[in-house]
């Protein structure tokens, strides 16, 4: 069998506000196989995006086991962490979160800074990775001169042009109407499907989901019943 | 240097409010570099025509108590003098108090004597000074200043001396030129009168005999405190007790005597900077705060809490360092303005590096607050709007 590329046991997250702990995921345990598509759904506070923001290891479990792309990481540091979201995380946010002084392009060459590459090979990676998406054309762009659905694209651009092991998308048509969310969709699927990127998902939109291979349901910090594409 | 695209175009976001932050700091180096040039030139004068070679003799309680001429016989025969002459502060302007003139009462065969090798008089002019009683040696610069020829008559006031009919008026007549053979000295000349000290010494109705100070060349400049203790030691226990210097030590005593420049400059610099500081500190906050979200985001992407910071730092360096660099460059340019004003002082370039340490420091200091609440954000807290 396949070793799981995300892979969760008995996680806890807890947080304090004010004097009360409130456990947000109540122990879950969780495989996700390299390459998979997955949506996972629920109603506000259940710990949807709590979970998604632990897998892309900008948080860290209270307890249990939480092991990503092969790295422990519950075990790293700040610094560390850092480092393994750089290698291995795309990001994708429901409101695109470009840097509104930088073109598309400079937007995309962002996650390259932090490798060696030099400057030219930046720019033509990041070119390549626009061309990927769709949106070459728009380079020189900055994002109060693109559509959400043309802003979307850059954002997907952006988290892939590292080539990262896995891609997390944090409602990423929340803010896109029916006709762009569904070429944003259908571009998750591309990627999924053509380039074997393994996607999760947090939407509430159930037509989003469709598009996913494995929706999973959680409420109240624990995950429900999972279903699979027909 | 891959992160400056990205700083600059952070440092552009909000185009208006960089533009004035920019001036600001601009305006505040322009006056550093202004200020520190003025400080520069009055803390290390040149000394005006004396060299190393030179001492100076003066009262031993002011300069501004005279001693008698009689003194020069005695310091003539201090071993190692070669030469000594005499001068004395006339206080002289030229129609108003704005247009000061350093008209000096020379003696001219002992005063030449001393400065043989270091200024140019053409033996027309020397012969035609020493043939007219109300003569006057004129610095080229302060002829073409006021537009004055050879031949032309030179009335001076002075502050100080009046004649026997009571007046402060004196007249000259301009017979050649001035000029100095060392173009730093030539600066350090350019208002200088010289006038023989017979006329005026006939011409005042007080102090007759006296003279300001004596100014002796010596033979070996090595031995320049040694000397000066031996000629002080001549007139010790006497009447007129004497205090003599290096010629350098002793411009910097006589502009000592307006206050202390340097102290004043610093105090208005410090105001400067300390208001300058909470400003463009204020701006920067200001600035990061409404960055948090982006922040976040490039932490998200993988940027340290240390790449964060560096960025934050880098952005204040530039802002500082790019302000501080154009102020300094106009205050250079506004060197021969300065130079106008403050005629006789010889200003140099040397605030060049302590302006660029203070905008250095300046930028680090403004950057660390907030840099240091961005490099500790909260990626979740400042991507839920929660910071």
């Amino acid at each position: 069998m396949t070793e799981p590329i995300v892979s969760l046991r008995h996680v806890v997250k807890r947080y304090v506000r004010g004097r009360q702990a409130v456990e947000v995921l109540q122990g879950l345990d969780l495989d996700i196989a390299p390459g998979e598509f997955v949506a996972l759904m629920g109603p506000s506070g259940s710990g949807k995006t709590t979970l998604l923001n632990l897998i892309g290891g900008l948080d860290q479990p209270t307890s249990g086991e939480l092991t990503v792309a092969g790295q422990r990481l519950e075990r790293l540091g700040s610094g560390a962490l850092s480092r393994w979201r750089a290698r291995h995380v795309g990001f994708v946010f429901q409101f695109y979160n470009l840097m509104p002084m930088l073109t598309a392009q400079r937007n995309v060459e962002l996650p390259l800074l932090l490798t060696s590459l030099p400057a030219a090979k930046r720019r033509a990676n990041a070119l390549a990775a626009l061309t990927l998406v769709g949106i070459a054309d728009r380079a020189n762009h900055k994002p109060n001169e693109l559509s959400g659905g043309q802003a979307q694209r850059v954002a997907i651009a952006r988290a892939l042009v590292a080539d990262p092991t896995l891609l997390v998308c944090d409602e990423p048509t929340g803010d896109l109407d029916r006709k762009s969310a569904d070429e944003v969709l259908h571009l998750l699927q591309e990627l999924n499907r053509d380039f074997g990127k393994t996607i999760i998902m947090v939407t509430h939109d159930p037509k989003a989901a469709e598009f996913a291979g494995r929706r999973l349901h959680m409420d109240k910090g624990a995950l429900l019943a999972a279903e699979s594409a027909a | 240097m891959k992160y400056l695209p990205l700083i600059w175009a952070t440092l552009w976001r909000k185009k208006i409010r960089t533009i004035f932050t920019l001036a600001s700091i601009v305006i505040a180096f322009l006056l550093f570099g202004v200020l520190e040039t003025v400080d520069a030139a009055f803390t290390h004068p040149n000394g005006g025509a004396s060299g190393a070679d030179k001492l100076i003799t003066t009262n031993k309680y002011s300069i501004t108590l005279s001693l008698p001429l009689a003194d020069a016989q005695q310091i003539a025969g201090v071993s190692g003098v070669v030469a000594v002459t005499w001068i004395t502060w006339f206080g002289g302007y030229y129609q108003e108090s704005k247009n000061f003139i350093f008209a000096q009462p020379i003696d001219t065969a002992s005063y030449f004597n001393v400065y043989k090798d270091e200024l140019i008089v053409s033996d027309a002019a020397m012969q035609s000074f020493l043939e007219t009683r109300t003569g006057a040696l004129v610095d080229v610069a302060l002829m073409k200043k006021f537009g004055w020829k050879v031949g032309d008559r030179l009335p001076l006031h002075s502050a100080i001396w009046t004649q026997k009919d009571g007046s402060l008026d004196w007249i000259f007549d301009i017979v050649g030129t001035l000029d100095a053979k060392d173009p730093a000295q030539a600066s350090a000349l350019s208002s200088t009168v010289l006038f023989h000290y017979e006329y005026f010494d006939e011409g005042r109705n007080f102090g007759k005999g006296d003279v300001g100070w004596f100014e002796e060349r010596v033979a070996d400049p090595a031995q320049s405190a040694e000397m000066s203790s031996r000629i002080d030691a001549v007139f010790a226990n006497s009447p007129n007790e004497t205090k003599t210097q290096p010629a350098k030590d002793f411009a910097m005593a006589f502009i000592k005597q307006y206050g202390d420049i340097g102290f004043v400059l610093r105090a208005i610099l410090g105001a400067v900077f300390f208001t300058l500081l909470f400003l463009t500190g204020n701006t920067m906050m200001q600035s990061v705060k409404e960055r948090i979200p982006e922040l976040a985001v490039l932490k998200t992407l993988g940027f340290a809490d240390g790449t964060v910071l560096m960025l934050v730092v880098g952005e204040s360096m530039l802002l500082c360092v790019l302000a501080a660099l154009v102020g300094l460059a106009l205050s250079f340019a506004a060197l021969p303005v300065i130079r106008g004003a403050l005629q006789g002082v010889e200003l140099s370039r040397d605030a060049w590096i302590p302006g660029l340490g203070i905008a250095v420091l300046l930028a680090l200091v403004i950057a660390m607050p907030p840099g240091i609440r961005a490099m500790r954000l909260n990626i979740i807290d400042a991507l839920a709007d929660r910071h």
